[in-house]
């Protein structure tokens, strides 16, 4: 008996309490804040879009093998030794064409694990969250400033130097053997 | 899949009745995630609970064999439990330091300390806002998340991310704290106690809330202990038995703290409000813990003994961490001569906590077994891995 | 001529109440829920903190397809809504507005309010019945006991403040409470009314099926209520008698327990006017009070309701109305 009031009692006390708490929380101030009139400005470490600074980039792939989930693609091709590619702002030699740069951020899983690896610090993810697109295929992000025709082009100017260096060596010691001994170029001296 | 027998039951006179099938199918708003439960009933008492897994299956075990290194491997164990990402980072992380045998510096133990029982506060209030929500308590749902939010942002200025954050790694920190973290801190450890006052006072000691959950659900302590249940589920029914204190891993032996355990309070030992108090009782236990770390936290450099490579010698290893919702074991196999683990298979507690619902579950109401599975805390991504 | 102009009126008016009222409550509870929520809820639609949501709520339902699942009782499916709306509506006949208007003046209006809002229950029966939808009528059937089971300890203590006033007549029971705050009929008999008052309160947030007593309506742990099957116009007219049922319990608890139209200060402030005023804010009063309690409370298990209805508040509604009896004899 005594049980079914103090039941009641409490009850009807607890209630109060819970009363008395969520009428002071309606003059407490809102901690929301009105977004997209407002937006907060996020921290200088925050991991978001990433972004490649391709002028910087020297296409060592340390980035690509890093990333868990393989959504970076790069293709480089190798520079002809009378062309000069410059240095980067860090101060490291280029010596590849970064022909493909994709990095296809519908897969990216904002880990981070691909800035860490880069000599240059050429990738970096900024605090850009606000980049959907209609279309799938425009989530494949193309840093390399080549052109698909144009990284051909380049790749066959490659090819057919390393062509001409082979055929040069070929050449080469028949040249020498020549040299040494005029009479028979077959025997080797 | 198991299997169910429908019983016939014929009572006085001709009257024969049956048991009902009824799905809480995957999509619902109370099962935490995509959980498929099959439920016998009779009218309205539950008979037996069958649950279907498998929904959220995301293939975690064979994705860490393909990685390329030890390193890559943590942002998928960050996914498993995608509340609680801190715990099982470090879970994973000192098993592969066991293997390798790496001696992290002392600031390093010391801010896994602080990350991990933040994440463990954040992780409580999580499973008690939703608790509520689904038995009706809106409020306290947005009340926890605004405390939430704070523990996050402390999270974002440190590593970058808010949810998943692939910081702890092996033999150490990808990032030192950063300078006004330590501010962020002191004015959290001020304003979270009285936020759980609050939260408290509305919820915990309601009568309703009370009524609701208290003699529901009771899981007897050896019954805990048979079937491998671990965490709050464990100490709710009075078995006092924490990985921190029992097997202590960083420097939790350094701390003064208790661990709470559930007394019946409200009703029997081991009901759905045990599980739920204990919850709230570790939190204020968590704070402790970081007010101690932080007191103590030397200086130091966090990248100091990470390794270039990460190839552990051959050999296997079970580690096992305290997580907040359970006890998270990882099993790694490592053949010396590959830079990815061979094998990695993690004991999630949510997938051995929730083997226990059918058994806890017999005999109460339908809408019970809301509140039952509110306290069990699971999360899918845990369970299915 | 004049009695059938004087019919539409009376009859317009608290109609034309209803939805304005309406828009404004559903505004209000909103807002109530997130500022005790710490945020910031309807700011966009129409400017400041968006006093048009509702109306673009209406509008919106206004303008949604009427689905029929397939072997429902059509004629039933249409008529629960009306059924339910019409009876809540009806009941505002003998509410007392103020002292010089109300719709019908009848001599049992007591009774009558008790008698038409049992209506709601067959309204919803025929809703749960009708979409021919396993839950709905396990919800349905679940409502309808909670409603019934609650209307005793209603009743019980509606009858207490008959035997306080003498009268079955609401605008009766209004002027035999003027004089200021401490002749309203709470004070009498002190704590006998208040706790009557406590117990109408309660019972009343049962029938209009308000948290903690909301199972019937709420994402019910596994089944969806009986408006589940309900779209466009059809359930807005739930949601608009859910609301119009708010009032009608909290302009009743304020006209037998606190005064009606009266003014609290006796004669400064009263008058016809005034009267409207002093009951509407207070009918107000107690549907703010309601909402406070759907965001603070959690939901109530059915048996427990139950329990709470037969076993807590019918006896002690009981006892109370007889101590009142006993004295109201005795002095």
């Amino acid at each position: 008996m005594k049980e079914y009031f103090k039941n009641i009692f409490v009850a009807l006390w607890t209630i109060l309490v819970g009363l008395r708490l969520t009428f002071k929380h309606l003059f407490v101030r809102a901690v929301t804040i009105q977004y997209p009139d407002v937006k907060l400005k996020l921290p200088e470490r925050a991991r978001n879009r990433l972004y490649v600074n391709i002028d910087d980039c020297i296409g060592c792939k340390q980035c690509e093998m890093a990333c868990p989930v393989d959504c970076i693609t790069i293709e480089t091709v190798k520079a002809l030794p009378n062309e000069d590619l410059g240095v980067t702002s860090t101060g490291n030699k280029k010596r590849l064409w970064v022909t493909k740069f994709d990095i296809d951020i519908s897969k990216c899983c904002y880990c981070g694990l691909c800035v860490y690896p880069c000599p240059t610090e050429c990738i970096y993810m900024t605090d850009v969250y606000e980049f959907s697109e209609y279309n799938r295929h425009s989530l494949i992000y193309h840093f390399s400033n080549f052109t698909p025709e144009e990284a051909e082009l380049k790749k066959k100017q490659v090819e057919q130097f390393e062509l001409e260096q082979k055929m040069k060596k070929a050449v080469k010691p028949v040249e020498q053997a020549v040299a040494n001994n005029p009479a028979n170029p077959e025997e080797k001296s | 899949m198991a299997t169910f027998e429908i019983t016939t039951r014929s009572i006085k006179g001709d009257l024969k009745t049956d048991t009902m099938i009824l799905n809480m199918g995957p999509q619902h708003p109370s099962t935490h995630g995509v959980l498929r439960l099959e439920l016998v009933v009779d009218g309205e008492i539950i008979v037996d609970v069958i649950p279907h897994l498998g929904y959220l299956h995301r293939c975690f075990e064979k994705h860490a064999e393909q990685m390329t290194n030890y390193q890559q491997v943590i942002p998928y164990v960050d996914r498993m439990d995608y509340v609680a990402a801190m715990g099982n980072e470090l879970a994973y992380v000192l098993a592969v330091e066991k293997l390798m045998g790496i001696e992290v510096p002392e600031r390093v133990q010391y801010i896994r300390v602080i990350m991990a029982e933040l994440q463990r506060i954040a992780s409580h209030l999580l499973a008690i806002g939703t608790y509520g929500l689904d038995l009706g308590a809106f409020t306290p749902f947005l009340w926890c998340f605004r405390e939430r939010e704070k523990i996050l942002d402390m999270f974002e200025i440190t590593c970058g991310a808010r949810l998943l954050y692939n910081y702890i790694w092996i033999g150490g920190l990808s990032h030192d704290l950063p300078s006004d973290f330590g501010k962020k801190l002191k004015d959290f450890l001020k304003t979270f106690p009285k936020a759980l006052k609050e939260i408290n006072d509305l919820l915990t000691y309601n009568k309703i809330f009370i009524d609701r959950t208290a003699n529901i659900g009771v899981l007897p302590a050896d019954v805990a202990i048979n079937y491998g249940c671990s965490g709050p589920m464990l100490r709710g029914s009075g078995v006092k038995f924490d990985l921190r204190k029992n097997e202590p891993y960083l420097v939790y032996d350094r701390f003064e703290f208790d661990i709470p355990v559930g007394e019946g309070k409200m009703g029997t030992v081991g009901d759905c409000w045990d599980r739920y108090y204990v919850r709230v009782r570790e939190m204020e236990e968590s704070l402790k813990i970081i007010e101690q770390a932080w007191e103590q936290l030397p200086a130091g450099d966090v990248h100091a003994a990470i390794p270039k490579k990460a190839r552990p010698p051959q050999g296997e290893v079970y580690f096992r961490t305290e997580n907040p919702r359970g006890e998270l074991g990882f099993y790694i196999i490592s053949d010396g001569h590959s830079s990815s683990p061979f094998r990695v298979k993690a004991r999630a507690p949510s997938f051995v906590n929730l083997s226990v619902l059918p058994e806890i579950s017999k005999g109460y109401m339908i809408a019970d077994l809301v509140a039952i599975l509110g306290s069990v805390d699971i999360v899918l991504g845990e369970v299915d891995r | 001529m004049t009695e059938l102009l004087n019919m539409l009126i009376a009859s317009v008016i608290p109609l034309l109440f209803i939805l304005v009222y309406a828009i404004v409550i559903l505004w209000t509870e909103i807002k109530v829920a997130s500022h005790v929520q710490d945020r910031l809820g309807y700011m966009y639609t129409g400017g400041f903190h968006g006093w048009a949501q509702p109306i673009a709520d209406l509008l919106k339902l206004l303008s949604k397809e009427h689905i029929t699942p397939a072997n429902s009782d059509k004629i039933l499916f249409i008529l629960a809504p009306v059924i339910v709306f019409a009876a809540s509506y009806a009941a505002y006949a003998a509410l007392p507005f103020t002292s010089t208007f109300i719709a019908a003046n009848l001599n049992v209006g007591v009774f009558y309010i008790i008698a038409i809002t049992s209506f709601v229950v067959i309204g919803i029966l025929m809703a749960g019945w009708s979409s021919n939808n396993k839950y709905s009528l396990l919800g349905a059937m679940r409502s309808v006991a909670q409603i019934v089971s609650y209307e005793i300890p209603t009743a019980l203590s509606i009858l207490t403040v008959v035997i306080v006033a003498g009268t079955l007549n609401l605008q009766e029971v209004c002027e035999a409470q003027k004089g200021g705050l401490f002749n309203w009929n709470i004070f009498k008999y002190p704590p006998f009314m208040f706790i009557a008052f406590l117990i109408y309160f309660v019972a009343s947030l049962a029938e209009v099926n308000r948290t903690p007593f909301d199972i019937p309506e709420a994402e019910s742990e596994l089944v969806a209520g009986y408006h589940t099957e309900y779209t466009g116009m059809k359930f807005a007219m739930f949601y608009l008698a859910e609301y119009a049922n708010m009032f009608l319990v909290s302009g009743i608890a304020a006209i037998l327990f606190f005064g009606g139209w009266n003014s609290p200060f006796g004669e400064f402030m009263s008058g016809p006017a005034w009267g409207v005023f002093w009951f509407v804010s207070k009918g107000l009063l107690f549907v703010f009070l309601q909402i406070m309690l759907r965001w603070t409370l959690p939901r109530l298990r059915v048996d427990q309701l139950m329990y709470v209805s037969w076993k807590v508040l019918t006896p002690i509604s009981f006892a109370n109305i007889m101590i009142v009896g006993l004295w109201a004899i005795l002095k």
